[in-house]
Parts: structure tokens; C-alpha cells; sequence
């Protein structure tokens, strides 16, 4: 049976107090209202990064060329550094921690891509078949270059979907023949891609027929591998492992960063992750210290109103009212203004995330470090739950002092 | 009905113990009309406070109808004294300001968990003997001093206690406001309920039957009156 008449006391008593009835609520709702809104936030950040690493594969060493900056054995510096076939092949043959291994090489020159009467511009990578691992592409259509692509100098190409769309609208792409400077290649799968909207605005060829075409005589522009489910230490003994290789072949010092660069997707997976986990924490931290702050509001309001109601506990007391009873008028003001407060806190906070969430959708609006906040229904109904136990624990602290008042001296004040 | 035997007292103040009742002894009967008379610091609302169960005493012996009442009680059992066998009447009224008067008076059937309809019921049947029916919706702060010590009255007799404990009843009213609260007095004895009434007025002692006075926290007179006045002079 709901209490009829307690539950009118405690809004009588709100009544009497409005101005710190409302302080109270405030403080309570800014506190869950501002960890929701954290949260949310920190979820929306996080989605984002996590988002643009999704376009490659994270177990990736990325290697490119450039020029010595260190002389080395007698050779002067400013050398450049050429990749070639070899030294795909070295790395294959030489790294058995490589899983997937591919090299890319760039036609030269400015051109367009002619579809009969059609020319339009799209960027193209020359590669092995394993580049669609390195670039966590999605076959939708067809297939990706293979082997025998690459051995029999085919004149194939996979295409974007953008690019599909763009030569053929709704035609059939797969069969078609792109004219790219001077060569007919027969496209055999579209895909798309998790990534950016411009990795599906691409055409792949096979590397040794683009090499063969532009007379390129196996050069490659740089090479991508990766390297299993290897932690960051193992990576980075993989990456001077083939640095040390590729060092010897080329004649130049291991660590001339300027002949040799490698981006090691490992390291900076960690690097981010850390940086999440170290915001998460902050958020907590900082959600935390405003909800209790928010309790301590409740509570110092709470020891205000029992200053203010001792002569009527007192009365109440010689009236016959047993501490239990006492105990429990104080503390059910308390939880009840914390859980309305922290509840309507809930709502507006819920509310501001996913109404910007939906005006996200809703305008396309892509932001670089921000995209789908979101908030874990879960970790913010433990948090009101925490709330509300707090709220019991201020309000049981003056209930307490409530008790020990003695009815004499509280009805002569 | 009360049964006092050798009752002592005393607070700690600073360094320094300050004997307020030095070995009371009193036996009150059913129904009597007592008023407790001294000077002050004579220790007469210490008395009262202990006989309400409002406070404790060092050493001694108190039996409330027979219920011994000792340092031993809880605080829920010495409310539920406190609901069941006594009725207090202060000075100062102290009624809930934000109460009206019917509210007031049902306070003590809150606590014996009545219902709200019965209580009310209940309530006004004794607002109605104060005679401050009309008055039910008011406000204390609408009432006289008289109406708000005749609300009070009424919120004492309304969970129909063994005694009623006044301290200083008609200390913040005027003589005639004051014979009429005494003659109300009279009244709920009249019932058989017993009636406290601590007092340094003479004139309102007068009214009551017995006089006790209390000396330097012990009692100096007992005094019976035969004749107890119930009129104003």
C-alpha cells in the first residue's frame, strides 16, 4: 500500500522549501545530465577514430621509399632509395611473419579513364592480390586481381563502386573494357569499401601489367604487409627485421628514418587505444567528481533542513514519533528528490545526444572526430542507481541527526 | 498512576556537576489534578521532561501505570509510551506552522498508524469540545493564543492518554485566556484523566487540587486543596 500520507508530508515539505528543493534537484540533475552528456561525447569521439581505422587492415607495416640522410660505408647522403620486385620478393621469402604481403606501384603521368565516350578521372593503384587485405576491401561483384593476374600480365581491373556508378549507372560493369592511357583492361569485380567514400573511387590493377606497360621495369612506390595477430613488441621486431634487409640490400643505415619509413598500424592502434582508454578515464573521473558533488549538495541541504525542522521533530517526537519513522521522512525526501532530479537528468541527457545524433543523420553532417555519439544505457542506470544510494546515504546522515535531536531543547528553539 | 522513588538528576556543565533533582519521591493517583510550583531552576521542568519520557534519569526509580519506565527503553519504545500514555500541553503550544488545526490535533493518531478518515473524524470531535470547530482550517498563525493553546489542549486528550503534562500552559497568556485554559483543564479531569500543570503562577496552582513545590531539585510542600476553584477570581 503507497503511503498516502507520507508521501504528502514530503511534498508539503518540497512546497514550504522551493527554492532548495529546486537547488538540490539542480545540483543532482547537473551531475547525471553531465555524465550522460561525457559519455556521449567521449563515445562520439571514440566512434569516429575507431571508424577511420576500419579502412585498413590494423596488423599493417606500411614502407616507403625515400632519400638517405646519413652517409653510409663511404656512400654520401641524398642517395634515393628505389623499391623493386626484388624487394617484395626478399620480404616474402625472407619474413615468414608476413602474412599478406603487397606492393603498389603508380602509373606516371596525368590521364583520364575513357569508357567510350565517357572520360572521367579516378585514381590507380597497381597491386598484388593481397592489397585487398591491406585495404580491408569488399569484393560486391566479380572478384579481385588474383595470382595468375599477376603472372600472365593480365589486362584486368577491379573498380570502386563510385567508379561503377559513375562510367555505367545501372549497366553491368563486369566485363567492360576501361581505356586507361592507351589500354583496354577488362573489369572483373567492383567493390566497395568500409573507409572513406574515396577508397571506393579507385581502380586496381595488377601490378606487373601496369610495371610492363609504363616500361617501369619492376619498380615499386611502396609496400604493405601484414603481419598476423603479432602484439606491438613482435611487430616492431618484425618492422627492424625488415628494415635490417632492406638497409643491406639498399646499402644504407638502419635507422635513417629519410631512406625508410614504416608506419606500423600495431603501434598506433595501441597509441589510440590508449589515448581512449586515458579520455574514458578522464570522463569517469570528472562524471564522478560531479555526481558527488551533486551528493554532497543533497547532503548539506538535507542537515539545512534538519536545522530548519528541529522544533518540529522535536514536536513530533513528543507526539510519539518513533525514530524509525523520523529516520524515514528524512531519508525518503532525500532519495526521491535524487532520483527525480537524476532521472529527469537521464532524459535531457539522453535526449541532447541522440537529438544530435539525429541531426547528424539527418543533415549527413560528417564530422573528422566526431560521429554517432551514443551513451550505454547500461552505465548510466548504474550510475542513477549509485546516485540514489547516495541519496539515501545524505539523506541518512542528518535522518540520523534527525533522531538524536531531543524533543526539549529542539521545541524551545 | 505515577510512581517516583528517590529520582536524581544531575548535568555535566563544563567541569562541573550540576545537581537539578537531588532525591524525588511523589506518587500521583489516578485522576488527580496536580500542579507542580517552584522557583526557576528549582527543577520543575526537569521533572516533567523525565515523567514525559522526554528524558532520562541518573538514579531512581519511575512507574508510569505501573510500566517501569528505565534507562533501558529504546527510543521506539519511549515513543510509543510517549503516543499511548501521555498527552503534552507546552508553553509555547508548539504546533506544526504549516499544519492547520485539525492537522494538528491528529498528529498523535498519525503515529498509531489510524487512518486518515478516522482521524480526522476523531480530531474534530475534540477541536469541537475546545470549541474551535469553526476553526478547523486555520492556520496557527490565524489563531489567537488562546485558540492555538486550546488546539493544543484538544491535541493532547485526542489519543485519549493516562496523563496530560502541561509546562507552563498559560505562561504566554493573558489572565482571562488563562482561567479559560485552566477551566479546560478542570474539564479533561473531570473525565478521570490525570493533569500535570507545571506552573509559578499561585493563582493557577489554585485551581488545580494538589500543590507540589519544588525546592532546589527536592519537594519542599505537598499541598491538598479541598476546595479547588474553577472560576475565574
Amino acid at each position: 500500500m503507497i503511503d498516502f500520507d507520507k508521501w504528502q508530508e514530503i511534498f508539503s515539505s518540497m512546497k514550504r522549501h522551493k527554492l532548495r528543493t529546486f537547488l538540490t534537484a539542480l545540483s543532482v540533475w547537473w551531475g547525471i545530465f553531465m555524465l550522460v552528456l561525457l559519455l556521449g561525447m567521449g563515445k562520439g569521439l571514440q566512434n569516429s577514430v575507431e571508424h577511420s581505422f576500419r579502412d585498413d587492415a590494423i596488423n599493417s607495416l606500411w614502407i616507403y621509399n625515400g632519400r638517405t640522410s646519413k652517409p653510409y660505408k663511404g656512400l654520401p647522403p641524398g642517395r634515393y632509395i628505389q623499391f623493386t620486385n626484388d624487394d617484395y620478393d626478399l620480404i616474402k621469402s625472407q619474413v615468414p611473419e608476413v602474412e599478406h604481403i603487397t606492393g603498389r606501384y603508380y602509373l606516371r603521368g596525368q590521364f583520364n579513364i575513357k569508357y567510350k565516350n565517357k572520360s572521367l578521372s579516378f585514381d590507380i593503384r597497381s597491386v598484388h592480390p593481397d592489397h585487398q587485405v591491406l585495404e580491408n576491401t569488399i569484393i560486391i561483384k566479380g572478384r579481385f586481381l588474383n595470382d595468375t593476374d599477376i603472372k600472365e600480365y593480365r589486362k584486368v581491373c577491379a573498380i570502386g563502386k563510385i567508379v561503377a556508378e559513375d562510367f555505367f549507372g545501372e549497366e553491368e560493369a563486369i566485363g567492360k573494357y576501361l581505356k586507361i592511357k592507351g589500354t583496354d583492361y577488362k573489369i572483373v569485380g567492383v567493390f566497395r569499401d568500409e573507409g572513406h567514400e574515396n577508397e571506393m573511387r579507385k581502380i586496381y590493377l595488377p601490378v606487373t601489367t601496369a610495371q610492363r606497360v609504363d616500361s617501369a621495369n619492376g619498380r615499386l612506390h611502396q609496400m604493405m604487409a601484414t603481419i598476423g595477430d603479432a602484439g606491438v613488441n613482435e611487430s616492431m621486431r618484425i618492422e627492424n627485421k625488415i628494415k635490417k634487409l632492406l638497409s643491406e640490400r639498399h646499402k644504407f643505415a638502419i635507422d635513417d628514418d629519410q631512406a625508410l619509413y614504416v608506419r606500423n598500424g600495431v603501434e598506433r592502434f595501441q597509441e589510440f587505444q590508449m589515448v581512449f582508454a586515458f579520455i574514458k578515464g578522464f570522463i569517469w573521473f570528472v562524471g564522478i567528481g560531479s555526481i558527488i558533488a551533486g551528493v554532497i549538495g543533497v547532503s548539506n541541504i538535507m542537515l539545512i533542513v534538519i536545522k530548519d525542522r528541529t522544533k518540529e521533530i522535536g514536536i513530533r517526537k513528543a507526539m510519539g514519533a518513533t525514530p524509525l519513522s523520523i529516520i524515514g521522512m528524512v531519508m525518503q525526501e532525500a532519495v526521491f528528490l535524487t532520483s527525480l532530479a537524476g532521472y529527469i537528468g537521464l532524459i535531457t541527457g539522453f535526449g541532447l545526444i541522440y537529438g544530435m545524433n539525429y541531426l547528424m543523420v539527418e543533415n549527413e553532417m560528417e564530422l573528422e572526430f566526431f560521429r554517432n555519439p551514443e551513451v550505454d544505457f547500461m552505465t548510466v542506470l548504474t550510475a542513477l542507481i549509485f546516485l540514489i544510494c547516495c541519496g539515501a546515504l545524505s539523506g541518512l546522515i542528518p535522518a540520523i541527526q534527525a533522531v538524536r535531536i531531543n524533543p526539549v531543547a529542539a521545541m524551545k528553539s | 498512576m505515577i510512581e517516583l522513588k528517590n529520582i536524581q538528576k544531575s548535568y555535566q556543565t563544563g567541569y562541573t556537576k550540576l545537581e537539578v533533582l537531588k532525591g524525588i519521591d511523589l506518587h500521583i493517583e489516578k485522576g488527580e489534578f496536580v500542579s507542580i510550583m517552584g522557583s526557576s531552576g528549582s527543577g520543575k521542568s526537569t521533572l516533567l521532561n523525565i515523567l514525559g519520557i522526554l528524558d532520562e534519569y541518573d538514579t531512581g526509580e519511575y512507574r508510569l501505570d505501573g510500566t517501569f519506565i528505565n534507562k533501558q527503553l529504546t527510543q521506539k519504545q519511549a515513543a510509543i509510551y510517549r503516543n499511548q500514555f501521555i498527552g503534552f500541553v507546552f508553553q509555547s503550544f508548539n504546533l506544526l506552522n504549516f499544519k492547520t488545526a485539525l492537522e494538528n490535533v491528529a498528529l498523535p493518531l498519525y503515529y498509531q498508524k489510524i487512518d486518515r478518515k478516522q482521524r480526522q473524524k476523531v480530531a474534530m470531535e475534540y477541536l469541537d469540545r475546545v470549541g474551535l470547530r469553526d476553526w478547523a482550517d486555520h492556520l496557527p498563525n490565524q489563531l489567537s493564543g488562546g485558540q492555538q493553546q486550546r488546539v493544543a489542549i484538544a491535541r493532547s486528550m485526542v489519543a485519549r492518554p493516562k496523563i496530560i503534562l502541561a509546562d507552563e500552559p498559560t505562561g504566554a497568556l493573558d489572565s482571562k485566556t488563562s482561567f479559560e485554559v485552566m477551566k479546560l483543564f478542570k474539564e479533561v479531569n473531570d473525565e478521570g484523566i490525570t493533569v500535570l500543570v507545571v506552573t509559578h503562577e499561585n493563582d493557577i496552582s489554585k485551581m488545580t487540587k494538589r500543590i507540589i513545590r519544588l525546592n532546589d531539585g527536592i519537594i519542599g510542600e505537598n499541598i491538598l486543596l479541598e476546595n479547588a476553584s474553577t472560576g475565574a477570581s
